[in-house]
C-alpha cells in the first residue's frame, strides 16, 4: 500500500462515488436489480400519487398499515447501531472498532428507509413544508410526531456526520481528533435510545388503543431492536467477509453474538409478560390481541403470520445461543435471517395492524395491503439496501488503505 | 346508483377526449409552462384542462397560511379564491362563509336513548348537508343497535339493515363528540385541527397532511379519512358552505363533524337535530341558562361514552 497522494474534499467526493460504484459484473446486476425494484417502487408511487391512498388495503378502520409497519421495524434497526458504538468508541473494544462504520451506515440506510415510508404514507406529500418551523407550524411539543420528527432527523444527521468526518481524516491519512467527535458519539448514543422510546411514545400514548396503550412498548421495541439490528448488522458483515477482501475477524461475530442472545432473550421475556397480561384474565383491552394470535368474529389474516413470527423469533434466539460451530458465517446467516424475519413481522405488521382492530367502535374488519402498496414498499426496501452498499463500499476502501499505511 | 356510476363514467371519458385533442394538450403545456408546478402542487391534478386564472388561485391557495394564522383580510381573500374555483372547476355557484364564532356560547350536544327508533334520517340529512363523499359513502353519524341491558355501542350492531323499530332493541348515535380535551388536536403534527371557542373541533382541510395520527388518537373513531378523491354530484351539491365546515375536501385529508357549523353560528340546529323524526336529538348553547340543552343536564339522568378515558365529550346521551 502506498500513501494515498490525493486529499481534499473534491478528491475525497469523487473518489467515494468512484469506489462506491466501482465492481465486477455481479456487483453491478445487483445495483442494477435494486434500482429496477425501485424503479417499479416509483412508477407504482406515482399511480398512489395521482388516485390517492384509495390504492392501498388501508381504511377508515385500520388506517396504518404495511408503511407504518416498516417504518416502525426500520426505526429499530437504526438504533441498534448504538450496541456497535458503545462498545467501538466507549469501552474501546479493537474488534468491534473495525466494524462499526458499516453498523453506522446500516443506521443510515435504515433512516432514510424510515423518512421515506412516512412521505409515501401522508395522504398530502406536498404540504410537508406546513412542517416545517418557521414557514409552517409545528406542534412542538404538543404531538409526539414532532418529536419523532426531530429525533429521527437528528440522528440521520449524528449517524451521516460522524462517521464522514472520521473517513475524510481517514482518507487525508490523518488520525481523527477525539475532541472534535467524541461528543457527538455521546450524544449519539443517548439519541438512538431517544428515537425508539420516542416512536414508541407514538403509540403507547394513545389511550383510544389499548393494545398500544401499554408502557412495556418503549422498553420492548428497545429490546426487540437490540436483538434484529445486531442481526441486520451481521447479515451485512457476512456478506462483506464473502464477498471483498476486508477483513473480519471472527471474534466480531463472537461479540456480536453475544449482544443478539442477550437482547433476544429479554425480547421474549417481555412478549411473554405481555401474553401473560392478555390471556390470564382477558378484558374488552384484550380482543387486538386476540385478533392477532388467535382470529377474532372469524377474522384471522395475522395468525399465522404471529405464529410464525414466534416460531422463527424462538428459533433464531436458541440458534444464536447454542451455536455449536462457534461462528461459522455459515451457520450464523440463517440464524440472523430467521431472528430478523421474526421481529419484522412481529414490530411491524403484528403490533401496528392489531391496534387498530377492532376500531374503537367494536369492528372486526382483516386488512391485506394491495399489489401497488407492496411494490411501493419493495422499492423504498431497495432503496435502503443501495445507500446501506454505496456507502459502505467506499467506506471500507478508505480504512483499509488508512490501516494499511499506518501498520 | 347505477346512473351515478354512468355520469361518473360519462365524465372520465370527457375528460380522455379533451386531454387527447392537441389543442388544450398544447394549452395544457404552457400552462404548465407558466405556473410552475401548480398542478403538481395542488394534489396531482392531472387531465383537467385548466385557465390560467384557474392556475394562478391554485398557486396562491397553495401558499396560504393555516386558518388561524391568516388576518381577516386574508380569511376573506381565500374565501373568495375558492368560491371562484368552484365556479371555475365544477361549474358551482357556492357562498362559503368564515363566520367567527359568536360570543358566550358553547355548543353542547344530547341524545335520547329512549326516544331514538334508528330511522336514520340524520344520517341521510348529515350526507346532504356537509357534501359528504358519495364514492366511499362516507358518514359522519353512525346509529347502533342494542339490546336492552346494553350500554356499550361497541357491543351493538352499527350495520343493521332492516325495518325499525325492532321491539327490545334501543338505539344509540355516535359522532364526533367535540371532546374538550381532545387527543386528536393533542397528535395533529401541524396544528391543522383545533377547537374553537365555541367549542367545535374542526380541521382546516388544506392544511392538513394527511399522516392520520389523529384518527389513530380518536377513541370514539368520530374521524373519516379521504382515501380517493372525494365526489358529489353537482345537482346535490349544498352550495352554502363554511371554510371550516363543508367546504369541498380533497384527497389526502381529514375531515369530520362540525356539528354543521355552517348552520349553527348562524343560529340554526344542526342538520342531524333538526332532521330527527323523533325528537331524540337537542343541541344548544351550554352558557345559556333557558336552553334545553341545560334543562336535559339539569333534569335527566344522563350519561357520557368512555368517560374514564377523560376526554371531556360535549356529547351526552339520555333517557327519559
Amino acid at each position: 500500500m502506498t500513501m494515498n497522494p490525493k486529499k481534499g474534499i473534491v478528491a475525497f467526493t469523487s473518489d467515494c462515488i468512484r469506489w462506491s460504484l466501482s465492481g465486477g459484473i455481479g456487483f453491478k446486476l445487483y445495483i442494477v436489480t435494486l434500482l429496477a425494484v425501485m424503479g417499479v417502487g416509483v412508477w407504482a408511487y406515482t399511480n398512489q400519487f395521482q388516485h390517492g391512498l384509495i390504492t392501498t388495503g388501508m381504511s377508515n378502520i385500520v388506517s396504518w398499515g404495511l408503511y407504518i409497519s416498516n417504518f416502525t421495524f426500520f426505526v429499530g434497526v437504526a438504533a441498534a447501531a448504538v450496541m456497535l458504538i458503545i462498545p467501538a468508541y466507549i469501552l474501546k473494544d479493537k474488534d468491534l472498532h473495525e466494524v462499526v462504520i458499516i453498523g453506522e451506515g446500516v443506521a443510515v440506510g435504515a433512516l432514510v428507509m424510515c423518512l421515506v415510508f412516512i412521505t409515501v404514507d401522508m395522504g398530502g406529500p406536498l404540504k410537508v413544508w406546513h412542517m416545517i418551523p418557521g414557514i409552517g407550524l409545528f406542534n412542538w411539543p404538543s404531538s409526539i410526531l414532532t418529536w419523532d420528527v426531530l429525533v429521527l432527523n437528528g440522528y440521520l444527521a449524528l449517524n451521516t456526520l460522524v462517521p464522514l468526518y472520521i473517513l475524510y481524516c481517514n482518507y487525508n491519512n490523518k488520525k481523527p481528533v477525539g475532541w472534535k467527535y467524541k461528543p457527538f458519539v455521546f450524544l449519539s448514543i443517548f439519541w438512538a435510545v431517544s428515537i425508539h422510546m420516542t416512536t414508541a411514545f407514538l403509540y403507547q400514548g394513545l389511550p383510544a388503543r389499548p393494545f398500544w396503550n401499554n408502557p412495556l412498548l418503549g422498553p420492548r421495541f428497545l429490546a426487540s431492536a437490540f436483538a434484529a439490528g445486531p442481526a441486520v448488522i451481521m447479515m451485512v458483515l457476512i456478506a462483506i467477509k464473502q464477498k471483498t477482501s476486508y477483513p473480519i475477524d471472527r471474534n466480531v461475530f463472537f461479540k456480536l453474538k453475544r449482544i443478539i442472545v442477550v437482547s433476544a432473550i429479554i425480547n421474549l421475556l417481555m412478549l411473554f409478560s405481555e401474553i401473560f397480561k392478555e390471556f390470564y384474565n382477558a378484558t374488552h383491552h384484550s380482543l387486538s390481541a386476540q385478533y392477532l394470535f388467535f382470529g377474532l368474529d372469524g377474522h384471522d389474516a395475522l395468525v399465522p403470520w404471529i405464529w410464525t413470527a414466534i416460531g422463527l423469533n424462538i428459533l433464531g434466539t436458541l440458534l444464536f445461543a447454542f451455536d455449536p460451530t462457534k461462528c461459522n458465517p455459515k451457520y450464523l446467516m440463517p440464524a440472523a435471517i430467521s431472528l430478523f424475519t421474526g421481529i419484522w413481522i412481529e414490530k411491524g405488521f403484528g403490533l401496528i395492524i392489531p391496534g387498530f382492530i377492532p376500531s374503537p367502535m367494536g369492528e372486526v374488519v382483516d386488512y391485506a395491503p394491495t399489489v401497488n402498496e407492496i411494490l411501493i414498499t419493495l422499492g423504498v426496501l431497495a432503496l435502503g439496501v443501495l445507500v446501506v452498499t454505496l456507502l459502505i463500499k467506499p467506506s471500507l476502501v478508505i480504512l483499509q488503505r488508512f490501516k494499511g499505511v499506518n501498520t | 346508483m347505477d346512473s351515478r356510476k354512468k355520469e361518473g363514467q360519462m365524465k372520465t371519458n370527457d375528460i380522455l377526449e379533451k386531454k387527447s385533442t392537441r389543442r388544450s394538450f398544447m394549452k395544457k403545456l404552457s400552462i404548465a409552462a407558466a405556473a410552475g408546478s401548480a398542478g403538481l402542487v395542488t394534489g396531482g391534478c392531472v387531465g383537467g384542462s385548466g385557465s390560467t386564472e384557474e392556475m394562478g388561485l391554485k398557486w396562491e391557495e397553495y401558499f396560504k397560511k393555516n386558518y388561524r394564522m391568516m388576518t381577516d383580510k386574508e380569511k376573506d381573500e381565500t374565501v373568495a379564491r375558492l368560491e371562484k374555483l368552484a365556479k371555475l372547476q365544477d361549474d358551482a355557484n357556492i357562498q362559503m362563509s368564515n363566520q367567527e364564532p359568536r360570543e358566550k356560547v358553547l355548543f353542547g350536544y344530547a341524545f335520547n336513548i329512549s326516544r331514538c327508533k334508528g330511522y336514520m334520517d340524520c344520517v341521510e340529512a348529515c350526507v346532504q348537508e356537509n357534501n359528504l363523499d358519495r364514492n366511499s359513502k362516507t358518514q359522519y353519524i353512525r346509529i347502533f343497535e342494542m339490546d336492552s341491558g346494553q350500554q356499550d355501542p361497541t357491543s351493538g350492531d352499527g350495520k343493521y339493515h332492516h325495518e325499525v323499530p325492532v321491539e327490545n332493541k334501543y338505539y344509540m348515535g355516535i359522532q364526533c363528540f367535540h371532546c374538550e380535551n381532545a387527543p386528536c388536536i393533542k397528535a395533529c403534527p401541524t396544528k391543522a385541527t383545533w377547537r374553537e371557542p365555541d367549542g367545535i373541533v374542526v380541521v382546516d382541510y388544506d392544511w392538513c397532511i394527511g399522516c392520520r395520527y389523529c384518527m389513530a388518537a380518536c377513541p370514539f373513531w368520530g374521524r373519516r379519512f379521504n382515501w380517493g378523491e372525494p365526489e358529489v354530484p353537482k345537482e346535490e351539491l349544498n352550495p352554502k358552505q363554511h371554510y371550516l365546515g363543508n367546504r369541498k375536501r380533497m384527497k389526502g385529508v381529514m375531515e369530520k363533524c362540525t356539528f354543521c357549523v355552517q348552520r349553527t353560528r348562524q343560529g340554526k340546529l344542526p342538520a342531524c337535530a333538526e332532521a330527527c323524526p323523533t325528537g331524540s336529538r337537542v343541541f344548544g348553547n351550554l352558557l345559556d341558562p333557558d336552553s334545553e340543552i341545560r334543562y336535559v343536564l339539569k333534569h335527566k339522568k344522563v350519561f357520557r361514552f368512555k368517560e374514564e378515558l377523560g376526554t371531556d365529550p360535549k356529547f351526552w346521551y339520555f333517557m327519559d
